[in-house]
């Protein structure tokens, strides 16, 4: 099976390398054969990478321990759905899937948009591959996940023999969330591939209309909500699994996710300014190039050691490659920006700063100002090592300081933005609009102050949050409100046909509202609080409106894990709500036994109880338990569900564009640009 | 330049420097040296006045728990003379240590150094690199 596997990555090493070759010198030579060769060649790639991620995980099935990357991250008794998730496990099988998923993407690309865009595809496939190219030469040659074990020569073992058992997956791995967070990390990362292979196809096409923008706008979406999804789920993850309380730590390895996120964010935005207004086009591409840059970046970052992070990540020799491919990658595409500079001149002007131009602008500036502050923050130690010789970290009250008023401004854009008006907004439409929000936003203020909300960010974040919501509702009821007196609908058929009528309209604007959801759930983490005792059984422990009481210390036993493991009861106001089982295991694979926390949540609208078992006491006979209380935080997560929901509606066709055929518009509009080129 | 324009130049300015001064306290308020072990003996004079990250491996055995307390060493090779070069560290953070803080474990710990050369800590990190990585990268231990 490793020899079909490794056998699968040399041959998808050629086929991409033709493939490249072929749709470059097909256009060169004007030879339709040679392109579609070159097409045909990239779908063959998909085919050879998935057979070697089906050997991949073959291996892993069977517990093959003679291969080195197996024997590294997986153990006999594993189960299942976690030997086949250790494919990701560690930095061979990571990169495999990395370049796997772009495989599939090229493909899916390549059926979806071949004959629509005849002209582009073959130096988007040309791009995509490049990109392929480098990751099945590292495949290959770097960190190849099919070596063999290597056995160290020893007097008590002579002949070489396959290891009994393997050294395990990390247990902080063992976990639901991190069966699922990289893939979907990957997924988004990868994902902003596809428009920046459009922008630069759209570049060297010179065809700099919006068509790279509209056609690649659903798969910066799906890039968008994937790595939302992932960004979110790591956050899950590291709240259940690491015990200290809280779901994010601007550690390198987040901050390695956030960095393309900010700037997808911005692109995403920014190009419905160029879609309407024909501006911002030299910015979209910067924006697009940056984002698939950071994409890289981010998987440097995880991938490399290069920064110190809690995350273990080995000092390995992908570092050195990594950063070549994305300076070559950076230039290049800053090369041809600037070659075709001319041909993206802004059609029209910003007449007002109260407009929709102007807020989207603003978007933009401070989601790139986030993202640097975050980059900057990130890389600080490596930066002041080289100018200064000492390493200076930076901390987390650097990031919070700078990315929470920004928080609070984008949430404010949030609700200013989508309802001010292109061009210029006037006075009347601004009372119209954001008369009634602000209002019930200012009251519920004062509110909330006297209920005892006085930290200010945290105020100011929960009175933003009230105003997006009423922008957002104002939109809904004023839309559904004039389409069921038009139509004689009922209010809530007339929010449905509403949103599916323009998805990409409301469905954003519930997008929003996840974004309120899920900032409410932050704002709620200024006011954690915690306590800590030593319990031994019948003890208690009071936090807030809530008491914990010892009922039982015992030890459980499983293949996999031994632990100690504390039943708890809950009450709040006196009355008993939960049991609560915290557990500290010890994991038994690979020799070196290593403890995990495992923390126990009780989970209410109103705030979690995150109960975590330290350890005994010197004695033995008692626990010691920490408990935090951390108000809001479920709102994190349901926001992070709305979001998705608002994306995926954003993705749903318009309910009359099904009506009228796509292509015809689309080939119209084309005809409509080539024209104005010409002319 | 017209008007207009001048009101959005001055508008990006004052978001961007608002965000400048920002960063600059932000940074003043947790910014920290990251030095090994070796480092923080060539530099010492100084170390007694900065907040300091320092990185060393666990020596086995020598975690002592008293209380909330953890009194421990690490130990690092130095690059140049090939000594080895311990730090008694005494954390007296509130959270408790990660799970991965044991013996011979990679751990930096955030604090600042006493003049009795005790390191006193109050934020640590830890991390098993070796069980996870290193030996893989040299091959697997032999499992008996």
């Amino acid at each position: 099976m490793a020899q079909i596997g490794q056998f699968a990555l040399a041959l998808a090493l050629v086929v991409t390398a033709y493939s490249i070759i072929a749709s470059l010198l097909g256009i060169r030579l004007k030879h339709d054969n040679l392109i579609a060769s070159g097409r045909n060649a990239a779908l063959g790639a998909c085919l050879c990478i998935t057979t070697a991620m089906g050997c991949l995980g073959y291996l892993f099935a069977v517990s093959d321990f003679s291969i080195k990357y197996i024997a590294a991250h997986s153990n006999r008794d594993l189960p299942m759905y976690f030997k086949v998730s250790s494919i990701w496990g560690g930095q061979e099988g990571s990169l495999l899937f990395w370049g796997w998923l772009l495989t599939i993407y090229s493909a899916l690309v390549i059926i979806q948009n071949w004959r629509k865009h005849s002209a582009m595809m073959p130096y988007v496939v040309a791009v995509l591959m490049f990109t392929s190219l480098f990751f099945t030469w590292m495949h290959l040659f770097i960190v190849n996940p099919f070596n063999q074990t290597v056995i160290l020569q020893s007097a008590a073992s002579p002949l070489p023999f396959v290891p009994r058992d393997g050294n395990g997956l990390n247990p902080l791995l063992q976990d639901a969330y991190m069966v699922i967070h990289p893939p979907m990390l990957y997924l988004g990362f990868v994902g902003f591939a596809v428009p920046f292979a459009f922008a630069m196809a759209a570049m060297i096409t010179k065809q700099l209309g919006d068509t790279w923008i509209r056609t690649t706008r659903r798969w910066t979406m799906v890039a968008w909500m994937f790595l939302s999804i992932g960004i979110l789920l790591g956050g899950k993850w590291a709240y259940h699994e690491l015990g200290w309380g809280g779901f994010w730590a601007w550690d390198p390895v987040e901050n390695a996710s956030l960095m393309p996120w900010l700037i997808g964010t911005a692109f995403l935005h920014s190009v419905m300014v160029q879609e309407k207004k024909g501006m911002l086009k030299v910015w979209n591409m910067v924006l697009i190039i940056l984002t698939f840059i950071m994409s890289l970046f981010g998987t440097l970052l995880t991938r490399s050691g290069m920064v110190q992070s809690v995350h273990a990540f080995a000092q390995s020799p992908v570092g050195g490659y990594f950063r070549a491919f994305i300076v070559v990658a950076l230039s290049a595409a800053l090369y041809l920006l600037f070659d075709r500079l001319p041909y993206l001149k802004s059609e029209n002007q910003m007449e007002s700063i109260v407009s929709r131009e102007s807020s989207f602008m603003f978007n933009n500036l401070i989601l790139l100002a986030a993202c640097f502050a975050v980059f900057w923050g990130t890389m600080f130690p490596i930066i002041s090592e080289a100018v200064t010789g000492s390493k200076i970290t930076v901390g987390p009250p650097f990031f919070n300081k700078v990315n929470v008023p920004i928080a609070v401004f984008l949430m404010f854009l949030t609700g200013v933005g989508p309802l001010l008006a292109w061009r210029r907004a006037s006075t009347d439409s601004l009372k119209r609009n954001f008369l009634w929000p602000a209002v019930i936003a200012l009251a519920c203020g004062v509110v909330l102050y006297f209920r005892g909300v006085q930290h200010f960010y945290a105020w100011l974040a929960m009175v933003m949050s009230i105003f997006v919501t009423g922008t957002i509702i104002h939109e809904f009821y004023r839309g559904a409100a004039a389409r069921s007196s038009g139509t004689g609908e009922t209010f809530i058929e007339a929010v449905v046909n509403l949103t599916l009528r323009n998805t990409r309209r409301y469905g954003g604007y519930i997008v929003h509202f996840g974004f309120v959801l899920l900032f409410i759930g932050l704002a709620g983490q200024a006011f954690t609080t915690d306590a800590e005792g030593d319990l031994g059984i019948g003890d208690k422990l009071a936090i807030r409106e809530y008491t914990l009481r010892m009922d039982k210390l015992g030890i459980e036993d499983t293949p996999n894990y031994a632990s100690d493991k504390a039943t708890l009861s809950l009450f709040e106001y006196g009355k008993k709500v939960a049991n609560l089982y915290p557990e500290k295991r010890l994991y038994k694979a690979g020799g070196e036994q290593q403890p995990t926390t495992e923390v126990s949540i009780y989970s209410t609208a109103k705030n979690d109880i995150y109960v975590v078992f330290q350890g005994g006491t010197r004695d033995g006979k008692k626990a010691i338990v920490q408990v935090f209380y951390n108000p809001l935080v479920m709102w994190v997560w349901i926001g992070g569900i709305v979001l998705v929901l608002g994306t995926l509606i954003a993705l749903l066709p318009n309910k009359k564009a099904i009506l009228r055929r796509r292509p015809e518009i689309e080939s119209k509009e084309e005809r409509k640009e080539i024209e104005t080129k010409i002319s | 330049m017209k008007r207009k324009q001048l009101k959005f130049v001055v508008g990006s300015v004052v978001i961007i420097l608002t965000l400048a001064y920002l960063a600059y306290s932000g940074f003043k308020e947790g910014n920290a040296y990251y030095q090994t072990v070796s480092e923080l003996y060539a530099t010492r004079d100084q170390a007694y006045t900065r907040r300091l990250k320092v990185a060393g491996d666990v020596v086995p055995g020598s975690i002592q728990h008293d209380g909330k307390i953890i009194n421990f060493v690490i130990s690092q090779q130095n690059d140049k003379t090939k000594n080895v070069e311990t730090l008694q560290v005494k954390y007296v953070g509130s959270d408790a240590p990660p799970d991965t803080f044991v013996d011979r474990a990679q751990a930096v710990v955030e604090g600042q150094l006493g003049h009795d050369g005790i390191f006193v800590a109050n934020k640590m990190q830890a991390k098993c690199a070796s069980k996870y990585e290193k030996e893989s990268a040299a091959g697997i231990r032999k499992s008996d």
